[in-house]
């Protein structure tokens, strides 16, 4: 236990990657999902079937196949990435997938009838995203999203198996010097269960902020 | 490119892929089997009487979803046996961890496939004199396990993708069989370009016959 306690500065640097991992990951997948998730909505045909089939490639392969395909593969490609941005991009690439189809859950979860009257005021295309369905698919998306947050945190322990000191990768460093794998295996689940359940709560607390809209 | 692509190296050891496969959906399908024993009887705990049981599920569960997997295969291969614990090999270690893991999502599953049973169903049970334990057995059970279908399938297709975190105890599936190759030949590109189609159409394909079997069974 007192080894627990001594290795808490160095844990402290790799829960920092994690929490830096996971934070890049949520930002990009973030812009990039909903932006392609509008596209799977409204898009034409020929917009339609690329991302549908991304996001089923994406959501159809285990991660930690694509984090090593990107960490191994992509330097054959002559992309050279580093470690970290190597990862970066596969668990954004994989996350994404999962944004657009929380998107379009959303989007499509509001009534025709609202874009039809968005459409009868003369409300443009921009417009009618804009004050018609945004405020309310936000409502729809967040719940959702805020899983999906929950899922790069735990994915992001992954990023470890490529040699990034997140916390998982440090939490094996330190039972590599001192020999004690259980005190130190519990105070690392304690530290990932702290951060999602917040997150958790957080979500469960929107839904029911949320649960009285009806359409 | 300079790069040449060269597959014999792969296909010669395709055994190592193609018997990968089938040790991925064994460990999906026996955890998947325990998590469902798990969950069953944890969710009935959980919908019956008593604060603290519910507590106690409630707390599993939330653990359980709320760290990643990798940590969990860890800290039962490695953590369990340096305390005392039963030091199993590594395939018994992993299908272990998943049943604990898919047991935790099998409870919340069964939760709200119980709650989703039209309350007229056991009303009518009462009504013809069946007991409680009657109206579990002959009612309640079976109506859930077809509410439940659809989310059965996909946390299978989903534990099927999970079995690649074995490869990092070294449990011979798929994800382990490329690793391999990739490890004894640097033929990087040309394994994953096996392997992660083998991933993919067999998941599709999986989801695709569950949902012919859901049709079968599902209530319209």
């Amino acid at each position: 236990m007192q080894f627990a306690i001594q290795s808490l500065p160095f844990l402290w640097q790799g829960l920092f990657v994690t929490l830096q991992v996971s934070a890049l990951v949520v930002v990009f997948s973030l812009a990039a999902g909903i932006v392609l998730g509008v596209g799977i909505v409204y898009g034409p045909r020929w917009l339609y079937w690329p991302i549908r089939l991304y996001s089923d490639f994406f959501r159809g392969i285990p991660l930690l196949v694509l984090i090593f395909f990107m960490y191994y593969g992509l330097p054959a490609f002559k992309v050279n990435l580093s470690n970290f941005a190597a990862v970066i991009l596969a668990l954004s690439a994989f996350k994404t997938a999962h944004v657009i189809e929380v998107t379009r859950g959303a989007i499509q979860s509001i009534h025709l009838g609202q874009t039809e009257a968005g459409k009868a005021i003369g409300l443009t295309f921009g417009q009618r995203l804009l004050y018609v369905i945004a405020p309310q698919a936000i409502r729809r998306f967040l719940p959702p999203w805020i899983n999906a947050v929950v899922d790069t945190v735990k994915g992001s322990a992954l990023v470890s198996l490529v040699g990034i000191v997140d916390l998982m990768l440090a939490i094996q460093q330190v039972i590599g010097r001192t020999y004690t794998p259980m005190p130190l295996y519990v105070l690392g689940a304690l530290i990932y269960f702290s951060i999602n359940y917040s997150l958790s709560m957080a979500s469960r607390v929107l839904e029911a902020r949320f649960a009285h809209i009806r359409e | 490119m300079l790069y040449h692509l060269n597959f014999g190296y792969v296909w010669t050891h395709f055994d190592k892929l193609a018997w990968g496969l089938l040790l991925s959906l064994e460990l999906a399908f026996v955890s998947i089997l325990i998590g469902m024993v798990i969950g069953l009887a944890l969710a009935l705990v959980y919908t019956g009487r008593g604060a603290l049981l519910r507590g106690i599920v409630a707390g599993y569960v939330e653990f359980i979803r709320n760290i990643p997997l990798l940590l969990l295969v860890y800290l039962v291969f490695y953590g369990v046996p340096s305390v005392g614990g039963f030091a199993y090999d590594a395939t018994t270690s992993f299908v272990l961890t998943l049943s604990v893991y898919s047991g935790a999502y099998m409870v919340e599953v069964f939760r709200s496939g119980l709650a989703a049973i039209p309350k007229g169903l056991t009303d009518a049970g009462k009504a013809i004199g069946l007991t409680a334990w009657q109206r579990l057995v002959h009612i309640r059970i079976p109506t859930m396990f077809r509410i439940v279908l659809p989310a059965l399938s996909n946390a299978y297709v989903s534990l099927f993708k999970d079995t690649s975190l074995a490869s990092v105890i070294a449990v011979p599936e798929l994800t382990y069989g490329a690793q391999w190759i990739k490890t004894n030949s640097f033929r990087i590109i040309e394994v994953w370009a096996v392997v992660t189609p083998m991933y993919l159409v067999t998941g599709y394909a999986l989801l695709f016959a569950l949902r012919q079997l859901e049709r079968r069974f599902s209530i319209r």
